[in-house]
């Protein structure tokens, strides 16, 4: 390699026309990752959207439809339904385990006794199954049987339907969704605060701030960077959750929460209308780009006011 | 081993009585070449349950009795129809023999054309025993397994009916008279609930899609048809909004609490609890109802048909079949096994164990089978709800979007929602669907 490094430049230099077939030699090695890529990626996106294109259902032969299955989008409440749950759903699993994963980086990059091992159990959840994590819940929400109302008979709570009723299996969900990964969020963050200089926080000391302006003006601005790390990988993580809303409601009680995945996959998999399902795959594609797409501008955005403001 | 001796001598009657038969009926009639096929591999995918068991345990007889290799494999049933549906559309199938579930997978299958046909070799004398004949079939399993044109497609195996579990015990606690109507059903219902004692009157599948499975019946003996002439739906009539209202007052004044997300699963944890007094749904389960290692309602459960609506008397009949792949390469082969797993022993031995009601007549009424069912109030049931057996839902191929948009509505009248609202909003929903699907 070095020599190749070496002379390359050089004899490229010596004689720039005759050796220009030299060019393309690197191209040979590009080919196998561009074969993977077109397999593997663009191929079965492109093949998406072809299906989206045709009325494809199983066991009857296909017909070019143009935009048709697209125009029922709108016309169908359970998928109008279905992007609201989405959006309540993702909005809840971001927001919820970002605030309680930055407390528990806080609390645990103190030093107290017991902290590796603290630290050890509660990163616990992230490493199980989901469909394993969801069986376990739904027993704990079971309105009758379940320990969770069992507890709350302790202090005097009467018995709440969790999962069993329309305007509460959402947040029910979302409170799984962030036992298991508030976590990582706290990983995260935890780095974040292991770069903080603890130059600032010296001075701080001494201009006699108090814990809460410390962590306003001081923790939070230079953690916010893994802050949206963290959001921008809980909200793609939380847009296409599937495995613990399929263990626990599929969905229900009735489609109080079908999320747009859920959707897709009743579409595809149980009334086997591939083309339809493939063009709310294709917008749900275009949903996550966006949200995607949002996040990334923020960030953006905040960093240039960072460095404005240093400038 | 009680059951397998006499199901072993139900089995040798069932022979020796094809053998009579032979021997004085029609002496031309030539015997079942069993060994013609020797040596082939067959390749079975079956849905997770009782009866894919009763068909692994005995296997290797069927092996013994015609060399043929059986390999099968047992799947969840949604997983399962989801599979069979993919590998049948890409015409290359891993599977023989496939196991259907005829109240969802009918339209499909035949529209798709996947099954062969099983009509020439019901008449083959070499491959289907004399007493396997269509009539032997009831009323249900043939308008499951035939279709338009009148082939048979595949073997009617299981059927389910649906019938009324009752806890003996609550119903002497509280001097209640077993229901005849489901009005008086809905009234005994409000009687046994004690929430206090977190006893209730009834529960059921409040669950979306499952739910349709229950409602039906209600739908049904409230004189409800599913489709007209032209294949219009009609389950948005008023006999659908009289039966829903029945389904929501039972539902949501005498079950327990969380009830709309109950599966049967979660209805027979209550009732083997002994916290619910009635549950209408499928004949299989008495087996854990009367384990006592599962259940604390043992030898305190009443089994009996659906009570009667204003418009009659019916139970929702749903039901498997047992059916060789189009693209088989070994259909005859194939075919002794389906007529095998269709067997008149099998039938006795799926029966006794409490796993299944076969479609035959000739199991069901058998005397000497009957000694061999355990639970004799059960298989009465079982009797008295094949006599009122009607299909539980349209035969029509959306079924599983049909079960989706409708069980929804029913689930949402459990949190208030209006029946008359819900169900008209549902079939504006459906329509479209049923009609690009048909039309297709």
């Amino acid at each position: 390699m070095s020599v190749i490094t070496q002379t390359s430049p050089a004899a490229a230099q010596d004689a720039a026309p005759e050796k220009q077939w030299h060019r393309p030699s690197y191209w040979p090695f590009v080919v196998p990752a561009l074969v993977v890529v077109l397999a593997i990626i663009i191929f079965p996106w492109l093949f998406t959207i072809w299906m989206s294109l045709n009325e494809w259902k199983v066991g009857v032969p296909t017909t070019f439809v143009g935009l048709a299955n697209y125009l029922r989008l709108p016309s169908d409440p359970r998928f109008i339904e279905a992007v609201g749950h989405t959006l309540v759903y993702t909005g809840l699993s971001v927001l919820l385990p970002l605030l309680f994963g930055t407390f528990a980086a806080v609390v645990f990059h103190q030093k107290f006794a017991g902290r590796g091992f603290l630290r050890g159990v509660f990163i616990m959840p992230m490493m199980a199954t989901p469909v394993a994590i969801g069986l376990v819940w739904t027993m704990m929400f079971h309105p009758q049987l379940g320990v969770l109302n069992y507890l709350l008979s302790l202090v005097g709570i009467p018995p709440q339907l969790w999962v069993f009723h329309p305007a509460t299996v959402i947040p029910s969900l979302v409170l799984v969704e962030t036992w298991q990964w508030t976590p990582l969020v706290m990983l995260i963050v935890l780095g974040g605060l292991a770069a903080i200089p603890t130059e600032p926080y010296e001075s701080a000391q001494i201009d006699g701030a108090s814990f809460w302006q410390v962590f306003r003006f001081i923790t939070l601005p230079l953690i916010m960077p893994f802050l949206f790390i963290a959001g921008m990988i809980r909200m793609i993580d939380a847009v296409k959750s599937f495995d613990i809303i399929f263990a626990i409601t599929q969905g229900g009680p009735g489609s109080a929460s079908e999320t747009i995945n859920l959707y897709l996959y009743s579409v595809a998999f149980a009334y086997y209308d591939i083309g339809y399902g493939s063009a709310i795959a294709v917008i749900f594609f275009l949903l996550i780009v966006a949200l995607a797409a949002v996040m990334l501008y923020f960030r953006q955005r905040m960093l240039w006011t960072e460095t404005g403001s240093d400038a | 081993m009680v059951n397998r001796n006499i199901s072993r001598r139900t089995l040798l009657t069932g022979t020796a009585a094809a053998g009579a038969l032979s021997l004085t009926g029609l002496p031309a009639r030539a015997d079942i070449n069993w060994k013609k096929y020797s040596g082939t591999k067959l390749e079975v995918i079956l849905a997770k349950g009782p009866r894919g068991d009763n068909l692994q345990k005995y296997i290797k007889e069927f092996t013994e009795l015609s060399g043929i290799q059986v390999e099968s494999e047992q799947i969840p049933e949604q997983q399962q129809r989801q599979k069979v549906v993919i590998e049948l559309t890409s015409g290359r199938p891993s599977f023989d023999v496939v196991h259907l579930s005829y109240h969802v997978q009918k339209r499909q299958f035949e529209k798709g054309g996947w099954l062969a046909d099983m009509t020439p070799y019901l008449k083959d004398p070499t491959l289907t025993p004399p007493d396997l004949v269509e009539s032997d079939f009831s009323a249900a399993g043939l308008q499951y397994a035939r279709n338009d044109k009148g082939q048979m497609l595949s073997l009617p195996w299981s059927v389910d009916y649906f019938i009324l579990y009752y806890n003996k015990e609550l119903f002497q606690k509280k001097g209640v008279e077993l229901p005849k109507t489901l009005e008086e059903m809905a009234i005994a219902a409000e009687k046994l609930t004690d929430p206090k004692e977190g006893v209730y009157g009834f529960v059921g599948r409040g669950l979306r899609n499952a739910n349709m499975a229950m409602w039906t019946n209600f739908y049904l003996n409230y004189g409800g048809e599913f489709l007209d002439a032209k294949g219009n739906i009609l389950s948005d009539g008023p006999e659908a909004i009289e039966a829903t209202k029945l389904y929501q007052r039972l539902l949501t004044k005498s079950a327990p609490p969380g009830v709309a997300g109950f599966n049967w699963m979660e209805s027979m944890a209550s009732f083997t609890q002994g916290r619910a007094a009635m549950w209408i749904d499928a004949d299989g389960w008495a087996p854990p109802l009367e384990d006592p290692a599962a259940s604390r309602v043992v030898g305190k459960v009443g089994y009996t048909r659906v009570p009667a609506g204003p418009k009659g008397q019916f139970s929702s009949t749903y039901g498997d079949g047992i059916g060789i792949a189009a693209a088989s390469k070994n259909k005859e082969a194939a075919y002794l096994l389906c007529q095998w797993v269709a067997s008149k022993g099998q039938g006795a031995r799926l029966l006794q164990a409490g796993g299944g009601v076969p479609f035959r007549n000739s199991i069901v009424d058998d005397p000497e089978v009957a000694k061999g069912v355990k639970t004799k109030e059960w298989l009465q049931s079982v009797i008295d709800s094949a006599k009122i057996s009607k299909l539980g839902l349209p035969v029509i191929i959306p079924v599983a979007e049909y079960r989706d948009t409708v069980g929804a509505a029913l689930t949402a009248t459990l949190s208030g929602a209006d029946p008359a609202t819900e169900l008209k909003k549902a079939h504006e929903q459906f329509r479209p669907i049923l009609e690009r699907s048909e039309k297709a």
